[in-house]
Protein backbone atom coordinates (compact mmCIF):
# COMPACT_ATOMS: atom_id res chain seq x y z
CA UNK A 1 0.00 0.00 0.00
CA UNK A 2 1.60 3.21 -0.77
CA UNK A 3 1.05 6.60 1.09
CA UNK A 4 -2.00 8.12 1.15
CA UNK A 5 -3.51 11.37 2.16
CA UNK A 6 -6.93 12.92 3.47
CA UNK A 7 -8.97 14.19 0.41
CA UNK A 8 -12.61 16.44 0.67
CA UNK A 9 -14.39 17.19 -2.29
CA UNK A 10 -16.88 19.59 -1.71
CA UNK A 11 -19.69 21.74 -3.61
CA UNK A 12 -21.79 24.27 -2.07
CA UNK A 13 -24.32 21.61 -2.06
CA UNK A 14 -23.37 18.59 -1.06
CA UNK A 15 -20.25 16.68 0.01
CA UNK A 16 -18.72 14.49 -3.43
CA UNK A 17 -16.02 12.63 -1.76
CA UNK A 18 -14.59 11.98 1.98
CA UNK A 19 -11.67 9.91 2.52
CA UNK A 20 -8.10 8.18 1.53
CA UNK A 21 -6.14 8.94 -1.85
CA UNK A 22 -2.91 8.25 -3.29
CA UNK A 23 -3.20 11.18 -5.80
CA UNK A 24 -5.09 13.78 -6.96
CA UNK A 25 -5.56 15.12 -10.20
CA UNK A 26 -7.07 18.68 -11.07
CA UNK A 27 -7.20 20.99 -13.68
CA UNK A 28 -6.01 24.85 -11.87
CA UNK A 29 -5.96 28.05 -13.33
CA UNK A 30 -2.14 27.77 -14.74
CA UNK A 31 -2.61 24.14 -15.86
CA UNK A 32 -3.44 20.75 -14.68
CA UNK A 33 -1.86 19.77 -11.27
CA UNK A 34 -1.25 16.46 -9.83
CA UNK A 35 -0.97 16.68 -5.70
CA UNK A 36 0.72 13.24 -4.07
CA UNK A 37 1.51 12.84 -0.08
CA UNK A 38 3.80 15.35 1.24
CA UNK A 39 2.91 18.21 -1.62
CA UNK A 40 3.73 21.84 0.35
CA UNK A 41 1.06 23.52 1.06
CA UNK A 42 -0.46 24.80 -2.01
CA UNK A 43 -3.97 27.03 -2.86
CA UNK A 44 -5.38 27.73 -6.31
CA UNK A 45 -8.07 28.30 -8.04
CA UNK A 46 -9.59 25.80 -10.17
CA UNK A 47 -11.26 26.30 -13.78
CA UNK A 48 -14.42 24.47 -14.99
CA UNK A 49 -13.31 20.53 -15.73
CA UNK A 50 -12.43 17.79 -14.06
CA UNK A 51 -10.88 16.22 -10.69
CA UNK A 52 -9.38 12.67 -10.87
CA UNK A 53 -8.65 10.75 -7.25
CA UNK A 54 -6.34 7.83 -7.39
CA UNK A 55 -7.04 5.53 -5.20
CA UNK A 56 -3.95 2.39 -6.20
CA UNK A 57 -6.02 -0.40 -4.89
CA UNK A 58 -8.95 0.26 -6.76
CA UNK A 59 -10.65 2.43 -9.96
CA UNK A 60 -9.78 5.87 -10.08
CA UNK A 61 -13.17 8.10 -9.37
CA UNK A 62 -13.78 11.03 -11.88
CA UNK A 63 -15.84 13.97 -10.96
CA UNK A 64 -16.59 16.95 -13.00
CA UNK A 65 -16.60 20.51 -11.13
CA UNK A 66 -17.72 24.10 -11.84
CA UNK A 67 -14.07 26.17 -10.69
CA UNK A 68 -13.54 26.30 -7.17
CA UNK A 69 -10.88 26.21 -5.02
CA UNK A 70 -8.28 23.50 -4.37
CA UNK A 71 -6.04 23.71 -1.25
CA UNK A 72 -3.23 21.69 -0.19
CA UNK A 73 -2.01 21.56 3.99
CA UNK A 74 0.26 18.75 5.24
CA UNK A 75 -2.89 16.91 6.74
CA UNK A 76 -4.24 16.52 3.31
CA UNK A 77 -6.69 17.78 0.13
CA UNK A 78 -9.76 20.01 0.12
CA UNK A 79 -11.39 20.89 -2.90
CA UNK A 80 -14.25 23.45 -2.92
CA UNK A 81 -16.74 24.07 -5.74
CA UNK A 82 -19.61 26.00 -6.41
CA UNK A 83 -21.15 22.62 -8.29
CA UNK A 84 -19.83 19.50 -8.80
CA UNK A 85 -20.71 15.63 -9.41
CA UNK A 86 -19.58 12.69 -10.02
CA UNK A 87 -18.57 11.73 -14.11
CA UNK A 88 -21.15 8.81 -13.91
CA UNK A 89 -24.45 10.97 -12.92
CA UNK A 90 -23.32 13.55 -16.51
CA UNK A 91 -26.07 13.92 -18.69
CA UNK A 92 -24.29 14.25 -22.05
CA UNK A 93 -27.11 14.90 -24.20
CA UNK A 94 -27.50 17.88 -21.74
CA UNK A 95 -24.34 18.91 -21.81
CA UNK A 96 -23.92 19.05 -25.88
CA UNK A 97 -28.08 21.12 -25.82
CA UNK A 98 -25.99 23.54 -23.55
CA UNK A 99 -22.70 24.21 -25.60
CA UNK A 100 -24.57 24.87 -28.86
CA UNK A 101 -26.89 26.94 -26.93
CA UNK A 102 -23.74 28.71 -25.60
CA UNK A 103 -21.92 29.11 -28.99
CA UNK A 104 -25.08 30.18 -30.71
CA UNK A 105 -25.79 33.17 -28.23
CA UNK A 106 -22.24 33.86 -28.78
CA UNK A 107 -22.30 33.97 -32.18
CA UNK A 108 -25.77 35.71 -32.72
CA UNK A 109 -25.01 38.63 -29.99
CA UNK A 110 -28.56 39.99 -29.02
CA UNK A 111 -28.99 43.05 -27.43
CA UNK A 112 -29.83 41.85 -24.14
CA UNK A 113 -26.69 39.33 -24.15
CA UNK A 114 -24.40 38.89 -21.60
CA UNK A 115 -21.31 38.03 -22.64
CA UNK A 116 -19.53 36.94 -19.54
CA UNK A 117 -22.00 34.24 -18.93
CA UNK A 118 -22.50 32.54 -22.05
CA UNK A 119 -18.82 32.63 -21.89
CA UNK A 120 -18.71 31.45 -18.90
CA UNK A 121 -21.30 28.49 -19.84
CA UNK A 122 -19.58 27.74 -22.79
CA UNK A 123 -16.52 26.70 -20.65
CA UNK A 124 -18.46 24.36 -18.51
CA UNK A 125 -20.58 22.79 -21.02
CA UNK A 126 -17.04 22.12 -22.71
CA UNK A 127 -15.35 20.75 -19.39
CA UNK A 128 -18.75 18.36 -18.91
CA UNK A 129 -18.26 17.16 -21.96
CA UNK A 130 -14.22 16.54 -21.25
CA UNK A 131 -15.06 15.25 -18.38
CA UNK A 132 -17.40 12.71 -20.00
CA UNK A 133 -15.07 12.22 -22.51
CA UNK A 134 -12.51 10.96 -20.06
CA UNK A 135 -14.70 8.57 -18.55
CA UNK A 136 -15.51 6.73 -21.72
CA UNK A 137 -11.61 6.59 -23.04
CA UNK A 138 -11.37 4.84 -19.48
CA UNK A 139 -14.00 2.44 -19.75
CA UNK A 140 -12.88 1.71 -23.45
CA UNK B 1 -81.23 25.51 25.81
CA UNK B 2 -80.45 29.11 26.62
CA UNK B 3 -78.26 27.98 29.63
CA UNK B 4 -74.11 28.87 28.83
CA UNK B 5 -74.85 29.64 25.40
CA UNK B 6 -71.71 32.24 25.88
CA UNK B 7 -69.31 29.26 26.99
CA UNK B 8 -70.68 27.04 24.34
CA UNK B 9 -69.60 29.50 21.62
CA UNK B 10 -66.48 30.68 23.56
CA UNK B 11 -65.64 26.60 23.01
CA UNK B 12 -66.38 26.84 19.39
CA UNK B 13 -63.88 29.63 18.85
CA UNK B 14 -60.93 28.14 20.64
CA UNK B 15 -61.97 24.78 18.69
CA UNK B 16 -61.50 27.29 15.89
CA UNK B 17 -58.08 28.32 16.38
CA UNK B 18 -57.15 24.86 17.65
CA UNK B 19 -57.89 23.60 14.50
CA UNK B 20 -55.46 26.61 12.94
CA UNK B 21 -52.80 26.38 15.14
CA UNK B 22 -52.77 22.56 14.40
CA UNK B 23 -52.56 22.94 10.95
CA UNK B 24 -49.57 25.35 11.70
CA UNK B 25 -47.96 23.09 13.78
CA UNK B 26 -47.99 20.06 10.70
CA UNK B 27 -46.91 22.27 7.91
CA UNK B 28 -44.48 24.11 10.25
CA UNK B 29 -43.19 20.33 11.18
CA UNK B 30 -42.72 19.65 7.12
CA UNK B 31 -40.68 22.43 6.29
CA UNK B 32 -38.36 22.00 9.10
CA UNK B 33 -37.58 18.99 7.68
CA UNK B 34 -37.17 20.13 4.18
CA UNK B 35 -34.79 23.24 6.00
CA UNK B 36 -33.03 21.19 7.80
CA UNK B 37 -31.87 19.03 4.54
CA UNK B 38 -31.32 22.00 2.97
CA UNK B 39 -28.65 23.33 6.17
CA UNK B 40 -27.24 19.94 6.07
CA UNK B 41 -26.22 19.83 2.50
CA UNK B 42 -24.79 23.06 3.20
CA UNK B 43 -22.82 22.57 5.90
CA UNK B 44 -19.65 20.35 4.07
CA UNK B 45 -19.25 22.96 2.26
CA UNK B 46 -18.91 25.94 4.92
CA UNK B 47 -17.10 23.71 7.82
CA UNK B 48 -14.33 22.62 4.62
CA UNK B 49 -14.17 26.57 3.84
CA UNK B 50 -13.88 27.72 7.52
CA UNK B 51 -11.07 25.08 7.44
CA UNK B 52 -9.06 26.78 4.67
CA UNK B 53 -9.81 30.52 6.13
CA UNK B 54 -8.43 28.90 9.38
CA UNK B 55 -5.83 27.53 7.87
CA UNK B 56 -4.98 30.37 5.82
CA UNK B 57 -4.81 32.98 8.83
CA UNK B 58 -1.60 30.84 10.48
CA UNK B 59 -0.16 31.44 7.16
CA UNK B 60 2.29 34.27 6.61
CA UNK B 61 1.45 35.77 3.15
CA UNK B 62 3.48 37.81 1.36
CA UNK B 63 0.33 39.45 0.59
CA UNK B 64 -0.86 41.34 2.95
CA UNK B 65 -5.08 41.05 2.59
CA UNK B 66 -7.35 43.74 4.15
CA UNK B 67 -9.85 40.96 5.92
CA UNK B 68 -6.83 39.69 7.61
CA UNK B 69 -5.53 42.49 9.41
CA UNK B 70 -6.81 43.54 13.05
CA UNK B 71 -7.76 47.26 12.83
CA UNK B 72 -7.99 49.11 16.22
CA UNK B 73 -11.69 49.24 16.89
CA UNK B 74 -13.84 52.83 15.95
CA UNK B 75 -16.48 51.34 14.51
CA UNK B 76 -18.21 48.04 14.29
CA UNK B 77 -20.67 45.97 12.01
CA UNK B 78 -23.63 43.29 12.37
CA UNK B 79 -25.19 41.38 10.07
CA UNK B 80 -28.42 40.57 12.06
CA UNK B 81 -30.32 37.57 10.24
CA UNK B 82 -34.11 37.19 11.83
CA UNK B 83 -37.24 35.23 10.29
CA UNK B 84 -39.42 36.74 8.30
CA UNK B 85 -42.71 35.78 10.01
CA UNK B 86 -43.67 35.62 13.28
CA UNK B 87 -45.79 33.21 15.67
CA UNK B 88 -42.10 31.33 16.36
CA UNK B 89 -42.54 31.58 20.31
CA UNK B 90 -39.30 34.04 21.28
CA UNK B 91 -37.24 33.39 18.78
CA UNK B 92 -36.57 36.81 17.02
CA UNK B 93 -37.10 38.28 20.77
CA UNK B 94 -34.37 36.18 21.97
CA UNK B 95 -32.00 37.12 19.30
CA UNK B 96 -32.68 40.55 19.32
CA UNK B 97 -32.48 40.53 23.11
CA UNK B 98 -28.73 39.37 22.34
CA UNK B 99 -27.66 42.24 19.61
CA UNK B 100 -28.96 44.80 22.14
CA UNK B 101 -27.11 43.56 24.85
CA UNK B 102 -24.27 43.69 22.33
CA UNK B 103 -25.01 47.45 21.69
CA UNK B 104 -25.39 48.43 25.02
CA UNK B 105 -21.95 46.57 25.32
CA UNK B 106 -20.22 48.66 22.41
CA UNK B 107 -21.89 51.83 23.34
CA UNK B 108 -20.31 51.42 26.95
CA UNK B 109 -17.01 51.53 24.86
CA UNK B 110 -17.54 54.66 22.79
CA UNK B 111 -17.79 52.29 19.70
CA UNK B 112 -20.32 52.92 17.42
CA UNK B 113 -22.62 50.26 15.29
CA UNK B 114 -23.98 49.91 11.94
CA UNK B 115 -26.41 47.10 10.93
CA UNK B 116 -27.48 45.36 8.37
CA UNK B 117 -31.05 43.35 8.79
CA UNK B 118 -32.01 40.70 6.48
CA UNK B 119 -35.90 39.18 7.74
CA UNK B 120 -38.98 40.92 7.98
CA UNK B 121 -38.91 40.49 11.46
CA UNK B 122 -35.55 42.29 11.78
CA UNK B 123 -36.18 45.50 9.79
CA UNK B 124 -39.57 46.29 11.81
CA UNK B 125 -38.00 46.24 14.94
CA UNK B 126 -34.74 47.97 14.52
CA UNK B 127 -36.96 50.69 13.03
CA UNK B 128 -38.99 51.11 16.10
CA UNK B 129 -35.91 50.21 18.64
CA UNK B 130 -33.42 52.71 16.12
CA UNK B 131 -30.06 51.90 15.44
CA UNK B 132 -27.97 52.84 12.50
CA UNK B 133 -29.50 50.64 9.78
CA UNK B 134 -27.46 51.00 6.62
CA UNK B 135 -28.89 47.73 4.72
CA UNK B 136 -31.88 45.54 4.61
CA UNK B 137 -33.13 42.10 2.61
CA UNK B 138 -36.83 41.01 3.51
CA UNK B 139 -38.96 38.53 2.17
CA UNK B 140 -36.19 35.87 1.70
CA UNK B 141 -38.97 33.58 1.63
CA UNK B 142 -38.24 29.45 2.58
CA UNK B 143 -35.52 28.64 -0.22
CA UNK B 144 -33.19 31.74 -0.18
CA UNK B 145 -30.41 32.00 -3.06
CA UNK B 146 -27.27 33.90 -2.22
CA UNK B 147 -28.27 36.77 -4.86
CA UNK B 148 -31.08 37.77 -2.52
CA UNK B 149 -28.43 38.36 0.25
CA UNK B 150 -25.19 39.48 -1.72
CA UNK B 151 -26.73 43.06 -1.88
CA UNK B 152 -26.49 43.64 2.01
CA UNK B 153 -23.82 41.83 2.79
CA UNK B 154 -21.69 43.72 -0.02
CA UNK B 155 -23.03 46.70 1.41
CA UNK B 156 -20.97 45.58 4.88
CA UNK B 157 -18.25 44.28 2.91
CA UNK B 158 -17.58 47.60 0.95
CA UNK B 159 -17.79 49.72 5.01
CA UNK B 160 -15.56 47.45 5.81
CA UNK B 161 -12.98 47.51 3.04
CA UNK B 162 -13.13 51.55 2.92
CA UNK B 163 -12.19 51.38 6.96
CA UNK B 164 -15.66 52.87 7.49
CA UNK B 165 -15.86 49.70 9.67
CA UNK B 166 -13.25 47.38 11.47
CA UNK B 167 -15.02 44.63 12.41
CA UNK B 168 -17.89 42.64 10.74
CA UNK B 169 -20.36 40.35 13.06
CA UNK B 170 -22.99 37.94 12.08
CA UNK B 171 -25.78 37.19 14.26
CA UNK B 172 -28.34 34.12 13.85
CA UNK B 173 -30.08 31.64 15.61
CA UNK B 174 -27.85 28.75 15.73
CA UNK B 175 -29.49 25.26 15.50
CA UNK B 176 -28.58 22.76 18.16
CA UNK B 177 -32.31 20.87 17.86
CA UNK B 178 -35.14 21.03 17.27
CA UNK B 179 -36.18 21.99 20.95
CA UNK B 180 -33.50 24.26 21.31
CA UNK B 181 -32.18 27.20 18.90
CA UNK B 182 -29.40 29.17 20.71
CA UNK B 183 -28.83 33.06 19.38
CA UNK B 184 -25.02 33.56 18.40
CA UNK B 185 -22.34 36.27 17.37
CA UNK B 186 -20.05 35.36 15.27
CA UNK B 187 -17.13 37.20 13.83
CA UNK B 188 -16.78 37.46 9.94
CA UNK B 189 -13.89 40.09 9.33
CA UNK B 190 -11.14 39.94 10.38
CA UNK B 191 -10.85 36.65 10.13
CA UNK B 192 -10.10 34.62 13.14
CA UNK B 193 -7.53 31.82 13.68
CA UNK B 194 -8.81 28.32 13.64
CA UNK B 195 -7.85 26.89 16.56
CA UNK B 196 -7.37 22.87 15.45
CA UNK B 197 -3.91 23.39 13.69
CA UNK B 198 -1.44 21.39 12.52
CA UNK B 199 1.59 22.53 14.40
CA UNK B 200 4.18 21.08 12.61
CA UNK B 201 4.22 23.57 10.19
CA UNK B 202 5.71 25.99 12.65
CA UNK B 203 5.31 29.60 12.58
CA UNK B 204 7.34 30.42 8.86
CA UNK B 205 5.36 29.40 6.41
CA UNK B 206 3.00 30.35 3.33
CA UNK B 207 1.24 28.53 0.94
CA UNK B 208 2.06 28.81 -2.66
CA UNK B 209 -0.43 30.79 -4.13
CA UNK B 210 -1.98 30.27 -7.85
CA UNK B 211 -2.18 32.31 -10.02
CA UNK B 212 -1.12 34.31 -7.56
CA UNK B 213 -1.91 35.91 -3.84
CA UNK B 214 -3.89 38.41 -4.15
CA UNK B 215 -6.24 37.03 -7.11
CA UNK B 216 -6.73 33.74 -5.08
CA UNK B 217 -7.31 35.78 -1.58
CA UNK B 218 -10.03 37.82 -2.91
CA UNK B 219 -11.81 35.30 -4.31
CA UNK B 220 -11.55 32.82 -1.46
CA UNK B 221 -12.24 35.36 0.96
CA UNK B 222 -15.08 36.50 -0.65
CA UNK B 223 -16.24 33.49 -1.44
CA UNK B 224 -15.95 32.77 2.27
CA UNK B 225 -18.14 35.67 3.53
CA UNK B 226 -20.93 34.51 1.01
CA UNK B 227 -21.30 31.03 2.30
CA UNK B 228 -21.14 31.84 5.83
CA UNK B 229 -24.01 34.23 5.57
CA UNK B 230 -25.51 32.04 3.25
CA UNK B 231 -25.38 29.10 5.98
CA UNK B 232 -26.33 30.98 9.01
CA UNK B 233 -29.74 32.34 6.91
CA UNK B 234 -30.54 28.61 6.05
CA UNK B 235 -29.80 27.80 9.68
CA UNK B 236 -32.15 30.36 10.87
CA UNK B 237 -34.41 29.51 8.54
CA UNK B 238 -34.55 25.47 10.19
CA UNK B 239 -34.89 27.79 13.36
CA UNK B 240 -37.53 29.42 12.68
CA UNK B 241 -39.79 26.25 11.35
CA UNK B 242 -38.73 24.23 14.42
CA UNK B 243 -39.65 27.29 16.71
CA UNK B 244 -42.86 27.37 14.97
CA UNK B 245 -43.84 23.88 15.59
CA UNK B 246 -42.77 23.55 19.21
CA UNK B 247 -45.15 27.27 19.53
CA UNK B 248 -47.91 26.00 17.82
CA UNK B 249 -47.66 22.65 19.67
CA UNK B 250 -47.92 24.32 22.51
CA UNK B 251 -51.00 26.75 21.75
CA UNK B 252 -52.78 23.43 20.32
CA UNK B 253 -52.53 21.79 23.94
CA UNK B 254 -53.18 25.03 25.72
CA UNK B 255 -56.47 25.08 23.65
CA UNK B 256 -56.73 21.58 24.64
CA UNK B 257 -56.87 22.17 28.04
CA UNK B 258 -58.80 25.10 28.06
CA UNK B 259 -61.40 23.65 25.95
CA UNK B 260 -61.78 21.01 28.76
CA UNK B 261 -61.79 23.44 31.54
CA UNK B 262 -64.82 24.90 29.77
CA UNK B 263 -66.87 21.90 28.74
CA UNK B 264 -66.66 20.73 33.00
CA UNK B 265 -68.18 24.16 33.62
CA UNK B 266 -70.75 24.06 31.19
CA UNK B 267 -71.62 20.78 31.94
CA UNK B 268 -72.10 21.97 36.03
CA UNK B 269 -74.22 24.90 34.78
CA UNK B 270 -76.34 22.50 32.04
CA UNK B 271 -76.52 20.36 35.16
CA UNK B 272 -77.70 23.05 37.72
CA UNK B 273 -79.95 24.74 35.47
CA UNK B 274 -81.81 21.00 35.03
CA UNK B 275 -81.80 20.17 39.22
CA UNK B 276 -83.37 23.73 39.49
CA UNK B 277 -85.67 22.78 36.94
CA UNK B 278 -86.91 19.62 38.78
CA UNK B 279 -87.03 21.41 41.83
CA UNK B 280 -89.33 24.24 40.91
CA UNK B 281 -91.38 21.67 39.18
CA UNK B 282 -91.69 19.21 42.18
CA UNK B 283 -92.50 22.53 44.87
CA UNK B 284 -94.79 23.66 41.89
CA UNK B 285 -96.72 20.24 41.96
CA UNK B 286 -96.23 19.85 46.17
CA UNK B 287 -98.21 23.29 46.08
CA UNK B 288 -100.79 21.95 44.31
Amino acid sequence: MAKTMKCNVVSAERELYSGDVEMVIASGELGDLGVTPGHSPLITTLKPGPVRLVFGDRDDELFYVSGGFLEVVPSGVNILTDTGDRAENLDEAAAVHAKAEAQRLLEEQHADFDYTRAAVELAEAVARLRVIEQLRNRRA
Amino acid sequence: MAVGKEIRTQIGSIKNTQKITSAMQLVAASKMRKAQERMGATRPYADRILDVIGHLAHANPEYNHLYLEEREIKRVGYIVVSTDRGLCGGLNANLFKQVVSELGRHHGAQVEVDLAVIGSKAIGFFKSFGGNVIATAGNVGDNPTVADLIGSVKVMMDAYEEGRIDRLYVVYNRFVNTMTQSPTVQQLLPLEKSEAFDESLGDHWDFIYEPGAARVLEQLLTRYIESLVYQSVVENLACEQAARMVAMKAATDNAGSLIDELELVYNKARQAAITQEISEIVSGAAAL
